[in-house]
């Protein structure tokens, strides 16, 4: 089971992905720069992904507090939050490109 | 302004959950804290990201909300009467030949501190910034993340982006001395309190101000003065939108500020430190919770609380060289309870 990750620059990233997994979890677990700061808990909205159109309308419907999320982080049309997707087998191959806004400040 | 210097035995920054504890682990070795932190509360991302949200993990506590956690750790600091200093940030950092440190804050106040413990998480929680090309051009003179006055605003043509309590609040204050007041916001959910958003509502009905749904592309100006903003609208159209004032309002965000200029290493943003004094290159200046990383690291609160313990032992080590630090425990110390209030 894999993700594919757009990063900052565009270079695409095949990562191996976990069912049950937090993609937010499969991205910084493998060590791309990405903020998530609150860690997953729907609370800061830094995980903040454009899923690609194709795979959108296999994703739930976001809740609420992540809609609440995206308002404040400029959302587009096809973002989410990444700690909102959880991988199953219906996700395998789910392209997603990190939003500016998550990308860590370089140290 | 100028204040005195206020001479303490350690000032902590940050007041989130593990600077608080800091408070009281220092305070059983008869240390006294001054506090300071950006927020104007304490409880640092627990009561400013996720007041509400329930955290499993804090030992003896199966469910705390962050903002109960705030307010029991707050209690737990309160005998050993530690002071606050909010919406201030500490922009110097430096130490004195004598081995004691000074502080200044970008409002003023000055510290002379015996040791300093950095408790601040994640960094500075600073606003965020909607990313439109070329904001930042118009920053300090028309577009504004917070209303320090009012009056500044009066006979302004206002446009308030966000859909949180800020937003709201703003709009419904600011509308009476505005000349025209407008809100935009991505949808027509809020995340702020209901009776909020009916007054705005009203508002709109009464003809005072206008709402609007969508996103800001463009800004247009000169110099630093807006005369307007490009709106993409959910059905995707661009329509102009005249204001000479923008007020964007999109939460906080944690930014690792001033900290980088104090001469400390870092890594990656964060303070190395050991793990038997969590001390960083500078001796007197300890960094614990979320700021700091030693092999292993794990960003817990729990984690931060046992780093604050021995981090207290060796900052009373650091302070009085002479002293004898017994290590006792409140269940059966007669000094500790009487420290405590409770003996």
């Amino acid at each position: 089971m894999h993700i594919v990750l757009v990063d900052d620059r565009g270079a695409e990233h095949e990562l191996e992905a976990l069912e049950g997994w937090r993609v937010m979890e499969i991205i910084r677990d493998h060590g791309y720069p990405i903020v998530a700061e609150c860690g997953g808990a729907c609370a800061c909205g830094t995980c903040q992904v454009e899923v690609d159109p194709e795979w959108a309308a296999k994703l739930h419907e976001p809740r609420e507090d992540e809609l609440d999320m995206l308002d404040e982080n400029y959302g587009g049309e096809w973002s989410r939050l990444s700690c909102q997707i959880l991988m199953s087998e219906e996700l395998d191959g789910l392209r997603v490109r990190l939003a500016p806004i998550s990308v860590k400040e370089a140290a | 302004m100028t204040q005195e210097t206020i001479t303490t035995d350690v000032v902590i920054i940050g007041a989130g959950p593990v600077g608080l504890f800091a408070v009281f682990e220092l305070g059983l070795l008869d240390l006294k804290c001054h506090l300071v932190d950006i927020l104007d509360k304490p409880g640092g991302q627990c009561a400013e990201l996720y007041p509400e949200k329930p955290i499993y993990d804090i030992p003896g506590l199966p469910v705390v909300s962050g903002q109960e956690l705030t307010d029991r750790l707050m209690e737990q600091a309160a005998p050993f009467h530690p002071e606050y200093h909010y919406n201030e940030m500490i922009e110097e950092l430096r130490k004195n030949d004598d081995g004691s440190f000074h502080l200044k804050t970008d409002g003023g106040i000055t510290f002379n501190a015996k040791a300093v413990v950095i408790a601040a998480g994640g960094g500075s929680f600073q606003p965020k910034k909607p990313p439109i090309p070329g904001i930042e051009a118009y920053e300090g003179k028309s577009v504004f993340y917070s209303v320090k006055r009012m009056e500044d605003f009066r006979g302004k043509n206002i446009l308030i982006s966000g859909g949180g309590d800020s937003a709201l609040d703003w709009t419904i204050n600011l509308e009476p001395i505005a000349n025209s007041m407008q809100l935009i916001h991505r949808r027509d959910g809020f995340r702020a309190a209901p009776d909020s958003v009916n007054k705005m509502h009203a508002l709109v009905d009464e003809g005072k101000m206008k709402f609007h749904l969508g996103q800001i592309t463009e800004l247009h100006g000169d110099n630093g003065q807006l005369t307007g903003v490009s709106v993409k609208g959910n059905d995707g159209e661009i329509v102009q939108v005249e204001c000479d004032t923008l007020l964007p309002f999109f939460g906080l965000t944690m930014k690792l500020g001033p900290i980088a200029d104090w001469g400390i290493n870092l890594h990656e943003n964060l303070i190395p430190v050991d793990t038997e004094k969590f001390v960083t290159d500078v001796d007197g200046i300890y960094a614990i919770g979320d700021i700091n990383t030693y092999p292993g690291k794990l960003k817990l609160i729990l984690s931060g609380f046992h780093e604050a313990a021995l981090m207290a032992q060796a900052a009373k080590r650091y302070i009085d060289p002479e002293a004898k630090v017994t290590f006792q425990y409140t269940t059966s110390s007669t000094s500790l309870q009487k420290k405590l209030g409770v003996a």
